[in-house]
This record gives structure tokens, sequence and C-alpha cells, in this order.
């Protein structure tokens, strides 16, 4: 009964989507998604139009995006919150391969998260990416010793910092160009395909990836630290 | 010589298209949760090539990051903590 329903949910849900499926690729722009991709280049300076998009003509969005994040992550760090003397288990030492691994590749991990953060402007990936390429260096660590704790105060501190930054970077646009989060007349827009270009794109870029790295950090952190067993002993 | 190349690269499409079907069916009917979530990882690594190669590197670098790493590994960890397998129907 469950699965003829289940099935009936399925068919009626294609049949309503149906006629939302191009069935040809679209042949032109339209009249916003042009004037991005004819003047995104010249307006922002930043050789990754996707990062012009997701940061300058879309910032505010972004800024929205950031902070269901932090929400999410606040929301689950509530739920998981330790619960002292309730289960404790011994947790199983990690393999010297996962230890040698980890200690070797944790550095260039979140060396490549940096880049990508770091870069945002000019290849692809940027601020999210690379907080979360950060964070899954993070978790080799965790991964490897089990009774790392990573530092919370210094993480939050570095979360509500970054945060902050993103809104200031907003009001100095407002201040210096009128409007918030504009990126014109705040900082030079420098030569394109440089590092030091796109004017705040690469601060903002970089603000995200800090911020998102700590969150995601700080969430693998909790779960992994969470009340609850190893496997089996738990449920028993 | 292009042409063999093309029709290369659309197979190995299709081969991954075919990759992301079964390993989102394994997701629904797989009753051991650990092969469930590794069912899901493969789906968002399938779905990661895809982006890559409707020209989305961007989309594609979240999907790999955040589908197929860390979200595989939260939902790991929580797999963990609790049990192992789904009980019932």
């Amino acid at each position: 009964m469950k699965q003829i329903v289940a099935l009936v949910a399925v068919v009626l849900l294609a049949v309503v989507l149906w006629r939302l499926v191009p069935l040809a690729a679209p042949t032109q722009l339209g009249p916003v998604a042009r004037h991005y991709a004819e003047w995104g280049v010249a307006e922002n300076g930043g050789s990754n139009l996707v990062t012009s998009i997701v940061v300058n003509y879309r910032g505010f969005d972004t800024l929205g995006e950031v902070t269901v994040l932090f929400l999410s992550v606040a929301g689950a760090g509530f739920v998981l919150r330790r619960r002292h003397g309730l289960v404790v288990h011994e947790p199983i030492p990690a393999s010297e391969i996962v230890q040698t691994g980890a200690r070797l590749l944790f550095a260039p991990v979140v060396l490549f998260g940096a880049y990508i953060f770091v870069h945002g402007h000019l290849t692809p990936g940027g601020g999210f990416q690379g907080g979360a390429v950060v964070a899954s260096g993070v978790l080799l660590l965790l991964l490897a010793d089990r009774d790392r704790h990573l530092p919370h105060g210094f993480l939050g501190l570095l979360e509500s910092l970054s945060g902050f930054s993103y809104v200031l970077a907003g009001l100095a646009g407002l201040w210096a160009a009128g409007s918030f989060l504009a990126n014109r007349g705040v900082l030079p827009l420098g030569s394109w395909n440089r590092l030091l270009s796109a004017g705040i794109i690469p601060v903002i870029y970089m603000v995200i990836g800090l911020k998102v790295g700590s969150e995601l950090a700080a969430l693998l952190d909790v779960m992994m630290h969470a009340a609850g067993g190893d496997g089996e002993e738990a449920h028993r | 010589m292009n042409v063999d190349i093309l029709t290369l690269m659309n197979l190995v499409d299709l081969l991954i298209c075919l990759v992301v079907l079964v390993s989102a069916i394994g997701v629904a009917v797989h009753r051991n949760l650990l092969a469930a979530v590794v069912f899901a990882g493969v789906a968002s690594l399938a779905v990661s090539y895809l982006f890559l190669r409707l020209a989305a590197p961007d989309v594609a670098m979240t999907e790999a990051a955040i589908g197929a790493g860390l979200s595989t590994v939260i939902f790991l960890i929580a797999v963990r903590k609790t049990r192992e397998t789904e009980d019932g129907s």
C-alpha cells in the first residue's frame, strides 16, 4: 500500500514537473544574464564571473546564506552539546596508516583550501568550497586522534570576526559608493587576472572561507565528541 | 579522430548518469545505513562530474567537497553514533 502511494506520488510529481524540463538548450540569455555576461568582468575586474555574481551582484543573498549556515551549525551544536556522564566509551585508537596519513596531509589540504578561497575571484571555487576543504583537513586531524578537542573559543572568535568583517565590508561600500556591498570605489579594481584585483571581492571571499571553515570544523568536532557510543554498544 | 573522442565522452557521460541513477536507488532501497551513506556519496561524486561536464566548475567543486566529502562523513559519524540498520518498513 505504502509503495503504491509512493509510486503514485512520484508519477504525479513527474507529470507536474514535465513542463518545466527544457527539451532544448536555450539559445539566448535573458536580459539580466546578458548584462552579467557582458559587463561582469568590466564592472568588477574579477576573471571568474560566477564569483562576481555571487559576491557582488548577489552579495546580499550570500550574506543571507552565510547566516543560514551559521544558524544551522549553531542549532546542531546546541542539540549535540556534550552531556556529561552519559556514555563514555573508550575510543578505538586510529591505525598507524591513518595517523601518518593525517599528519602528512593536514598541511597540504588546509593550504589547498586557503588557495581556493584566496583565488576565488580568479579561478573556479571560492569561500564555501575552500572552507569545506579546510574543514576536511581538520577532519583528518580529528580522525587520527580521537581524543583531540578543537579550541572552540578560538573557532567562535574567528567565526564571529569574519562574519562581522563581511558586514563591515558591506558598510564600507555604503560609505564609499552609496550602496551596501558596492564594489566600485572601495578598493582599487587593480589589473585583470592579478591576485590583488577585483576590489573587495577577494576580501569578502577570504572572510567567507574563514567563516565556513571554522563553522564546519566546529560542527565536526561537536559531532565526533557527541554523546553516543561507537557502533552497537550504545544500542544494547 | 575528434568525433571518436566526442562519442567516447558521451558514452562516459551516459555511464556516469547510470551510476547516479543506480546509486540513488541504492540509497533508497538499502537496509544497511552505512551502505546507503556510501551510495549517497557516490551519487554526489558522479553528479559533480556531470556539473563539470556541463561547464559549471564552481558547482562541481561545491558538490564534490560538501556533497561527496563532508556530508558523507557527517552522516557516517551520525550512523556510528546511533545504529547501523533500519528497523522494519
